[in-house]
């Protein structure tokens, strides 16, 4: 029962929200209007390492976190581009990495939106002209929204992931 | 009745006659379909005729064998279930067999297959209608010979020769003590089976004892209960695919047949150790059968392990029956037998679809191991689907017949928890739960023969190109399948007719117990119900239901086709699917004490350097526990003394001679010792 | 009400309810791991949503990966049709016992795990294989655990049993009944991929038993698919409710009657949600050779309610 006294004695940490600059987030087209409406509510997320340094990746495990808690926006990480309505992109594409990001996105059903995290995935960040990387993520997929930062914090990447679904809550 | 049985024997003999008269082409193996098409037919009607409209049928031959005592027919409730149900799965592998004989064209096998097949139906459809021991004995004797004839037809390999060696020897060994066991029963008096009947009842507990060993060693070794079913995996598979369905379908049962006529009949039941020791025997029948037809990636080979775990399965029920005869409790003695006796007619069905499928698969690939095929659901989408109906019903998956007859073995094991010896109540208890470990096991089993078989990816390039059976061999399993339906469906109407064969023999007095009210089936004192009828048509209309709406309120967006998921990996090739010996991997973790499996590994590198390696080849095993420890002493003893006997095959003539006269000498020293003229 | 117009009506509300439950457990577990989570109606959310999703289907795959889902649906369905929900005697008992109830679930099993196969993923072939494991190694519990219940009540047949006991309530503490809802928990978590047999949001691929079979499914079908493992869930926490502790189910087809035993029963399938939630919190996942250990566990205790049942009738 020590575990049950310490959960009661910690309580909800989940902080809310704040409103973020708009230097960080970048909408780069306009999400259309039924996939706005379909995926206000519950999103599903499928993140995909396209050769970053995972530096975004441990930033992307703290939206799970409860501090941060991705879920009470009603988004959840799955396991499979099949369950997914959007892909969160990290990292430089490297060329090892190219043809399986296309692939998964193709293998993602319609419709769905990109999100890419960090300086890397919009910019290359500090790969940029290296011989293993193949270009920027908008080079292999279409993408919606950039998230910069090296890593982005949290916060950050949830209201990129806000500002893909316009849902204004951000 | 008698010119239907007339017909019976008339259509097999034209169809034996005509395979052996009119060559090895295409007239020839349909004209010996069509004998044994037409005798089918009729032996179903006989049996229809014993079973619906209660004809009672006999016929005496006293012509034929007469010095032996001749032979005599008759025909009653019980072996007409027999009857009916050989004629149910030898109508349809004969028409399978007039397509599937194309792979003798031009060969002498055709023809032999073709008169041989007709001998074997013949005498088979002989055996439920044996009236006395000689004519039972004649043409069980036939069924075992011409069987092996059968499955010796591709006699060049070599494993098909050891088959056919193992398959002899055990149905001479259970002949010998089927011989033994209806010399003691007659020696309360000789006669047909009625006389044989009222005799039992004079004769010592002892040799009553005997008699029921003795069937149960015999008629055992014919079903294939353990630890006598080594020629079933072995024999099964080398047989033609036909030939396999009308053994596994038919054959077997008639050791059940064989057993039920003696220990039931004859005897008129006996104390309880031989239900007790029945049942047992069954349980671990049906159990060791699964797991080690999970371990089985031959198709055919897992098929045959499933026939032993489903006479196991209908040997429960029949050891059931038996327990609860002796303990006095006739209506659960009913229900179990009547359980064992559905499971015996329905298992005939569906493991003959099984089986016809498995030789489609056969003869459209080549190949019966399930680790090289895959994907024959593209090129062969009815054998596909009709396979998959009899993979349903093996699982005992609702709504079709084999979950029919496993509800009923459910319910009727229940009754023994109660049953006054508390022996009874644990032998019960854990029958109970090993019937249901079976039936969750055959369910894996059957995902993964049909799903490593027939979906995914093909892995060889023999099974990408496969074709669809020829039509009489799908018209063939069509049949068997549309009876796998209506044998479900139709149950509240068969159900209470078994009953009303069955009450008889295990002493109710009045009235069978009905067994079902409406469209439901229900126990004895109402314990359960359940109306397959009702079942079937819900899941239908829920599915139907179900489909209709999601059609109407899902997205109107066409369905996309992609790539198979795969962590965005470059190509999938065949070898990154999962195979049988894969799939049933975590089961024989789980089991290990039953397989002692072994594993063998070993890596080939390269010369130059010890981190490249050119090859891995890995080779798994497991335990045969019956050959190693039962037979391999026993078969290794026998060639010893052989081996010692030979001495006295010299070859000289006046050793024989001598022999001879010693003989002569010793048998009227005998004769004139005991005062006989 | 007519009792042949309960049965729909039956299915229709465990229909309902079902995503709720699911999402229920889900809040739960967000608060006791301390965070907000996603409100308890989040799955009516993620249905809707992947109703009106494309569906992409493998290259490889044949009819039977688009007609599976309609048959687990279809066969959990039809399942609600014969559980004591609301009321007994219920309108179908005589269609179906509570062994028709298991193998219509093992039939749901049965085609997911040949749906799993047949794109020709090595996940899809894992999850079947894994699955049916756990679902053959459950089989001889609930066969048992039934029997256990169904000598007591007389009957095997739902309605017999959830009535006897309200006619006995005493009966309700027996220690056949006790240790055969024991028993049929654990079988309740393994059948439904609860932890500690398996995570129902894990996203390794080597850790999933039933995830991995539907890895390939998208839009409508994962739909019914993951609706109907809801129902599954809410088909056994019925289960366990209403036949262990049938007070508050209806006996007449009043209104009344009827609205009392869907609130009981949404109390008890929160309890139930409770306890799994609590459950999946303090136990972590069990390494999958060690699974077969567990399901023996609760084999014995299914052994020892029915020799409990037996010996003191």
């Amino acid at each position: 029962m020590g575990l049950i006294s310490k959960i009661l004695r910690t309580g909800i940490v989940t902080e809310p929200l704040a409103a973020g600059d708009g230097e960080i987030v970048h909408l780069v087209r306009e999400v259309d209007a039924e996939a706005r409406r379909l995926f206000g509510r519950a999103l599903g997320i499928r993140e995909v390492d396209a050769g970053s340094c995972n530096g975004c990746e441990i930033e992307i495990t703290g939206l799970m976190s409860p501090v941060y808690d991705s879920e009470r926006f009603g988004f959840h990480f799955v396991a499979s581009p099949r369950h997914a309505d959007l892909l969160l992109v990290t990292g430089p594409v490297t060329r090892n990495m190219e043809v399986p990001l296309r692939k998964t996105y193709d293998a993602t059903p319609d419709p769905k939106l990109v999100v890419a995290v960090g300086d890397c995935a919009r910019t290359c960040g500090v790969f940029a002209g290296s011989y293993a990387v193949a270009g920027s993520v908008d080079s292999v997929v279409p993408v919606d929204v950039f998230v910069d930062g090296c890593p982005p914090e949290p916060a950050h990447i949830l209201r990129g992931i806000l500002t893909a679904l316009q849902s204004g809550r951000a | 009745m008698r010119a239907l049985f007339l017909l019976l024997i008339a259509g097999y003999v034209s169809g034996a006659a005509a395979a052996l008269a009119l060559g090895t082409g295409a007239l020839s193996r349909w004209a010996s379909a069509l004998g044994a098409i037409v005798g089918a037919s009729a032996g179903l009607a006989l049996a229809a005729g014993a079973c619906i409209r209660g004809a009672a049928f006999s016929l005496d031959a006293p012509g034929f064998f007469g010095p032996v005592g001749g032979m005599a027919f008759t025909l009653d409730p019980l072996g007409a279930v027999f009857l009916a149900l050989t004629s149910l799965v030898a109508a349809p592998s004969a028409l399978y067999g007039a397509g599937y004989a194309r792979l003798w064209e031009g060969r002498p096998a055709l023809r032999q297959v073709g008169f041989m097949l007709n001998v074997f139906l013949l005498t088979m459809s002989l055996v439920p209608l044996a009236g006395g021991t000689l004519t039972f004995l004649l043409v069980w004797e036939g069924m075992s010979l011409s069987s092996y004839f059968l499955v010796m037809t591709e006699s060049d390999q070599p494993e098909v020769v050891s088959a056919g060696q193992w398959y002899l020897a055990m149905t001479q060994i259970g002949l010998a003590c089927l011989l033994g066991s209806f010399l003691l029963l007659q020696s309360g008096g000789p006669g047909g089976f009625s006389a044989l009947r009222a005799a039992a009842l004079t004769l010592p507990p002892g040799t009553r004892d005997a008699v029921f060993a003795l069937a149960l060693i015999g008629f055992g070794s014919k079903a294939g209960l353990i630890p006598l079913h080594v020629w079933l995996p072995r024999a099964h598979p080398a047989a033609p695919s036909h030939v396999s369905a009308l053994m596994s379908g038919a054959m077997i049962k008639m050791g059940i047949y064989g057993l039920l006529r003696v220990s039931l009949d004859l005897l008129g039941g006996g104390p309880a150790w031989w239900g007790g020791l029945v049942l047992a025997l069954g349980a671990v029948s049906a159990l060791l059968g699964v797991l080690y037809a999970l371990m089985e990636h031959d198709l055919k080979s897992l098929l045959a392990y499933h026939s032993v775990e489903n006479i196991g399965l209908i040997t429960m029920g029949v050891g059931a029956g038996l327990l609860f005869g002796s303990l006095q409790m006739p209506a659960a003695a009913t229900l179990a037998l009547v359980a064992a006796l559905y499971h015996t007619v329905n298992h005939a069905v569906f493991k003959g679809l099984l089986f016809l499928g498995a030789g489609a698969v056969l003869h459209a690939t080549g190949m019966r191991d399930m680790n090289r095929l895959g994907g024959l659901i593209r090129g062969m989408p009815w054998t596909a689907a009709l396979f998959l109906v009899g993979s349903a019903a093996i699982s005992g998956l609702p709504p079709l017949n084999g979950f029919v007859s496993e509800w009923l073995l459910f319910q009727s094991l229940l009754p023994g928890i109660g049953a006054p010896s508390p022996l009874v109540a644990v032998l019960m208890v854990l029958s109970l739960g090993m019937l249901a470990l079976t039936a969750g096991l055959c369910a894996a089993c059957f995902v993964k023969a049909f799903g490593i078989t027939f979906l995914a990816i093909p892995r060889s390039p023999e099974a990408a190109a496969a074709h669809e059976a020829s039509w009489s061999m799908r018209a063939g399993m069509v049949v068997l399948a549309v009876a796998c339906l209506v044998l479900s469906i139709g149950a509240f109407e068969i159900v209470p007719r078994l009953s009303s064969f069955v009450a008889p023999l295990v002493g109710v007095a009045g009235s069978a117990p009905s067994l079902s009210v409406g469209l439901a089936l229900q126990t004895p004192g109402g314990f359960a119900r359940m109306s397959p009828v009702l079942v079937a048509a819900g899941l239908a209309l829920v599915v139907l239901t179900a489909w209709l709406a999601v059609k109407a309120f899902a997205s109107r967006r066409p369905v996309r086709v992609g790539e198979t998921w795969g962590c965005g990996r470059v190509v999938q090739t065949p070898r990154m699917e999962y195979t049988a010996t894969a799939f049933a991997e975590p089961l024989r973790r789980i089991f290990a004490a039953v397989y002692r499996p072994s594993e063998d590994v070993s890596i080939d590198f390269h010369p130059d350097s010890r981190y490249f390696v050119q090859s891995i080849s890995y080779h798994s095993a497991i335990v045969p526990w019956f050959e190693r420890y039962l037979y391999a002493p026993v078969i290794s003893r026998v060639r010893s003394w052989s081996e010692r006997v030979l001495a006295l095959q010299s070859g000289s003539a006046h050793a024989y001679l001598t022999y001879l006269v010693l003989a002569l000498v010793l048998l009227l020293g005998w004769l004139v010792v005991t005062g006989q003229p | 009400m007519s009792p042949w117009l309960l049965g729909p009506v039956q299915a229709a509300m465990a229909l309902l309810l079902a995503p709720g439950l699911v999402g229920a457990i889900r809040w739960m577990k967000a608060r006791l791991q301390n965070r907000s989570g996603a409100p308890p109606w989040q799955p009516y959310l993620e249905l809707r949503k992947l109703f009106a999703k494309e569906v992409v289907v493998s290259n490889n795959a044949s009819w039977l990966f688009r007609a599976a889902p309609f048959i687990v649906f279809g066969s959990t369905v039809a399942v609600t049709l014969l559980v004591p929900l609301l009321a007994v005697p219920l309108p179908f008992d005589g269609a179906g016992d509570l062994l028709v109830v298991v193998y219509l679930l093992l039939l749901g099993t049965f085609f997911l795990a040949l749906a799993g196969l047949d794109p020709g993923s090595p996940f899809g072939g894992m999850g079947a294989s894994r699955e049916m494991t756990v679902a053959a190694l459950a089989e001889p519990t609930m066969a048992l655990a039934i029997f256990a219940l169904a000598w007591s009540a007389g009957s095997t047949n739902l309605g017999h049993i959830a009535a006897r006991m309200l006619a006995t309530p005493s009966e309700a503490l027996a220690p056949g009944h006790v240790l055969a809802f024991a028993a049929i928990f654990i079988v309740t978590l393994a059948e439904t991929g609860r932890l500690p047999v398996d995570n129902p949001a894990t996203h390794l691929e080597l850790t999933m038993i039933h995830e991995a079979m539907v890895l390939e499914y998208s839009g409508r079908y994962l739909a019914l698919i993951e609706w109907a493992a809801a129902l599954k869930l809410l088909v056994f926490f019925t289960l366990l409710g209403n036949l262990f502790a049938p007070w508050g189910i209806a006996a007449a087809l009043t209104p009344g009657a009827l609205l009392w035993a869907a609130l009981t029963l949404a109390l008890k399938l929160l309890a139930l949600g409770g306890v799994v939630a609590l459950v999946e919190t303090h136990i972590a996942k069990l390494r999958l050779f060690r699974v077969p250990e567990l399901l023996s566990a609760s084999f014995i205790l299914a052994l020892l309610a029915v020799t409990a049942s037996f010996l003191l009738r």
